[in-house]
C-alpha cells in the first residue's frame, strides 16, 4: 500500500477496514471456539498415560534417547493389544504442580523427540504398528533445547515417521500445538477428538504478533481455524472422534473406548495394504495439503 | 571497492534518503554500492547484511543460467484470514515491496558450470514465511532434482510458518519432509545454506534434513523465537544465543562459510559428493570429455576417480 510522505493513515485504515470486514462478513466472536480450546486444555482431560491405562491390558514403558537423557514430556512403550503388540508414543502433561514440572507441561525437549524416533525405529524393525497421541502446547522453548538442536530433532522425527513401513495412526487428544505436535502426527491416519485443537501457533502468541495485543486471543483462535470441524474442511485430518457428553474429562474410560474403536478400525484398513502402498498413500496425502493457485501471466 | 564517505553520522540516523546506512558491525557508513558490489558484505568488518532472493541467485548462479520453475504458483486465501489487514492485501503489499511472487524462488541454474536445482528464500517477503506455495515450490524443486539427477541447493531464510494460512502452513513441514524423503531414494546431493535468520518451521523441516548443512557467519538459527524464550526463562539471552557459531560449537551445523566464498565451497562440496561411487550425478569429468555412457564398469569407476580428483583439485573460479 503506497503512502504519501508525512501521511500516516495506514494504521487507521487498517483498523477501520478490519472493523468493516468484521461487520461485512458478519463475523463476531463465536463462543463455541474458545470453549473448545478451554476443553482441550482442561486440567482433568485424559492424558496419554490415562488412555494407555484404559486401552491396553499391559504396557511397558521404554525410556531414554541413548544420546543425552530421558524426557518425561514424551512417553512411549510397548502395549499389549488384542493378542499382539503396539508401539504407543505420546506427549504427557502433569496434573499437579509437581508432576507438571516433571512433565514440563507436556513441552518436549530434543531428547523427547529423539526417544520417539528410537522407539519408532524399534517398532519398524519388528513390524509393530505405531500409535501416537498428541497433546502439547508446543516444543520446549529454552536455550539448552536450542543448543541440542530442537529444530533438527523435530525435523528428523518427521522424517522418521515419513519413512516408516509399519502402519501409523495419530490421534490429537488435546492441544496440538505447532511443530512440537506435528512431529508426532505425520501418520497414515490422523484423527482428532471432537474437543481437541490443532494449530500452527497458540492463539495467544498469534494475537500478540499479528494483532499486537494478546487480548485478541479469542479472535485469533477463531481466525486460525483450529477445531476438528475446520481441519476436516481443510482436509488436514482423516476423521473426528466424538467425546462423551460434556467432554473427555467427564469420562476417561468412555473417551478411551472411542479412541480404541477408531484405532481398531483404522488399523484393519491399513493392514490390508502393503508397506509400499501405505507409504505412497501417505506421501500423496501430504503432498496434496495446502491451497494455491496456478496463474498464467501475472505482474509479479 | 571500499568507498569511504565522510558524513556527519549524527545527522544521519540509520537509513537515509540516498540509501546510505551504518553497518551494525563496525558503524562505518556504507553506500548502497559498497554493499551491492560486495555481495551485501560490509567491506570493513565483514558483517553479512541480509540478501534478497534475487541477489542470492545472482551470487550463486552463473550469469544468465537461472531458469525459474513453478513461478506461476500464487498463494490463495483458504482461511479468509484477516488480522489488522486481510491476507490478500498483505500478500499484495509484499509483492509490491519485494517484486517477488512468493517467499521462495525455485529454478534450474548452473553453478561454475555444474547443473543444479536452486531454491532461494527471501526474508523480506512476509518474513520468509512458509505457506502452501513455499511448500509446493519446494516439492516441485525436489521432483526436478529427482528427475534430472541435478543436486539441490536450498538457501534458507525464514521466520517460520505463515500464520495467515493457519494449519495449512504447519503441515507444509510434513510435506517438505516427505519431499526430502522421496529425494533420498536416489543419491542426489541436497545442500542447505542457512542464512540469517532461519527459524521455526523451516529450520524444523527441510533446512536441517539436508545432506550437508552450511551456515553463513552470524546467522541466527533457532526453532523458537528469541522473545518467547526470554519470556519463558525470564532472563536476557546470552549474546551469542542462536548464532551459527554457537550452533557450530554444539554440533548442529556442518560448516560455516563466509558469503564471498560460498559459491566456490558449494561447488567443491558437490564435487566431493560426486566422487562417491554410488552418487547418481553425472560426473563432471564425463561431461567435459563427452565419454558418458561408454565403457564398462571399470571405465565408469575410472571416470569417477578422475572426477573426484578433478573436483578436489579444481581451483576456485569466478
Amino acid at each position: 500500500m503506497p503512502t504519501l510522505p508525512g501521511v500516516h493513515l495506514k494504521d487507521e485504515i487498517a483498523k477501520i477496514s478490519h472493523r468493516l470486514m468484521e461487520l461485512g462478513r458478519g463475523r463476531h466472536l463465536d463462543k463455541a471456539v474458545w470453549d473448545k480450546i478451554e476443553l482441550a486444555r482442561h486440567p482433568k482431560r485424559p492424558y496419554t498415560l490415562d488412555y494407555i491405562d484404559h486401552m491396553f491390558a499391559g504396557f511397558t514403558e521404554l525410556h531414554g534417547d541413548r544420546c543425552y537423557g530421558d524426557d518425561a514430556a514424551i512417553v512411549g512403550g510397548l502395549a499389549a493389544y488384542q493378542g499382539r503388540t503396539l508401539m504407543v508414543i505420546g506427549h504427557q502433561k502433569g496434573r499437579d504442580l509437581a508432576s507438571r514440572t516433571v512433565r514440563n507441561f507436556g513441552m518436549p525437549r530434543p531428547e523427547g523427540y529423539r526417544k520417539a524416533q528410537r522407539l519408532m525405529k524399534l517398532a519398524d524393525k519388528f513390524g509393530i504398528p505405531v500409535l501416537t497421541l498428541v497433546d502439547t502446547p508446543g516444543a520446549h522453548p529454552g536455550i539448552a533445547a536450542e543448543e541440542r538442536g530442537q529444530g533438527s530433532a523435530i525435523a528428523h522425527t518427521l522424517l522418521c515417521m515419513a519413512k516408516l513401513d509399519v502402519p501409523t495412526v495419530a490421534v490429537i487428544i488435546g492441544e496440538g500445538g505447532s511443530g512440537g505436535a506435528l512431529a508426532l502426527a505425520l501418520a497414515d491416519r490422523v484423527l482428532m477428538l471432537e474437543n481437541s485443537v490443532y494449530s500452527v501457533i497458540t492463539p495467544e502468541a498469534c494475537a500478540a504478533i499479528l494483532w499486537k495485543d494478546s487480548g485478541e486471543a479469542q479472535l485469533a483462535a477463531q481466525t486460525l481455524r483450529m477445531t476438528s470441524v475446520d481441519l476436516t474442511e481443510l482436509e488436514v485430518i482423516d476423521g473426528t472422534l466424538p467425546e462423551p457428553r460434556g467432554g473427555a474429562h467427564r469420562d476417561h474410560a468412555a473417551a478411551a473406548r472411542v479412541v480404541k474403536e477408531a484405532l481398531e478400525d483404522k488399523l484393519r484398513e491399513l493392514e490390508t495394504m502393503t508397506p509400499q502402498q501405505r507409504k505412497k498413500e501417505r506421501f500423496e496425502k501430504f503432498r496434496r495439503m495446502g491451497v494455491w493457485k496456478e496463474n498464467g501471466l501475472t505482474l509479479f | 571497492m571500499a568507498q569511504r564517505v565522510s558524513v556527519d553520522i549524527s545527522r544521519r540516523n540509520g537509513n537515509s534518503d540516498d540509501g546510505a546506512r551504518s553497518c551494525p558491525g563496525c558503524r562505518e557508513l556504507l553506500l548502497p554500492t559498497d554493499l551491492s558490489g560486495n555481495s551485501m558484505v560490509c567491506p570493513h568488518c565483514g558483517h553479512h547484511f541480509r540478501m534478497s532472493a534475487r541477489q542470492r541467485i545472482d551470487l550463486l548462479a552463473d550469469t544468465g543460467t537461472w531458469n525459474e520453475i513453478s513461478g506461476n504458483l500464487r498463494s490463495a486465501d483458504p482461511l479468509e484470514f484477516f488480522d489488522l489487514l486481510p491476507y490478500p492485501d498483505r500478500l499484495e503489499e509484499a509483492q509490491y515491496d519485494t517484486g517477488l511472487s512468493e517467499a521462495i524462488l525455485t529454478g534450474r541454474a548452473k553453478m561454475h558450470k555444474i547443473d543444479i536445482v536452486l531454491a532461494a528464500m527471501d526474508f523480506s517477503f512476509m518474513g520468509g514465511s512458509m505457506g502452501s506455495v513455499v511448500g509446493e515450490r519446494f516439492w516441485r524443486a525436489t521432483e526436478e532434482a529427482l528427475e534430472t539427477r541435478f543436486p539441490l541447493v536450498v538457501v534458507c531464510a525464514s521466520g517460520g510458518a505463515r500464520m495467515q494460512e493457519g494449519i495449512l502452513s504447519l503441515v507444509q513441514m510434513a510435506k517438505t519432509t516427505c519431499a526430502v524423503e522421496l529425494l533420498s531414494e536416489v543419491p542426489v546431493p541436497f545442500i542447505a545454506v542457512l542464512t540469517h535468520p532461519t527459524t521455526g518451521g523451516v529450520l524444523a523441516s527441510f533446512a536441517t534434513l539436508a545432506d550437508v548443512v552450511v551456515a553463513e557467519p552470524a546467522a541466527f538459527l533457532s526453532f523458537t523465537g528469541p522473545r518467547i524464550i526470554e519470556q519463558t526463562i525470564k532472563e536476557k539471552l546470552p549474546e551469542d544465543f542462536g548464532l551459527a557459531e554457537s550452533h557450530m560449537k554444539h554440533g548442529q551445523v556442518d560448516l560455516i562459510v563466509p558469503r564471498l566464498e560460498l559459491k566456490d565451497r558449494l561447488v567443491q562440496i558437490l564435487g566431493m559428493l560426486e566422487g562417491g561411487v554410488a552418487c547418481a550425478l553425472k560426473p563432471v569429468w564425463e561431461e567435459k570429455t563427452g565419454l558418458a555412457g561408454r565403457g564398462g564398469a571399470l571405465t565408469q569407476a575410472l571416470n569417477r576417480i578422475k572426477a573426484f580428483a578433478n573436483a578436489s583439485r579444481r581451483p576456485p573460479q569466478g
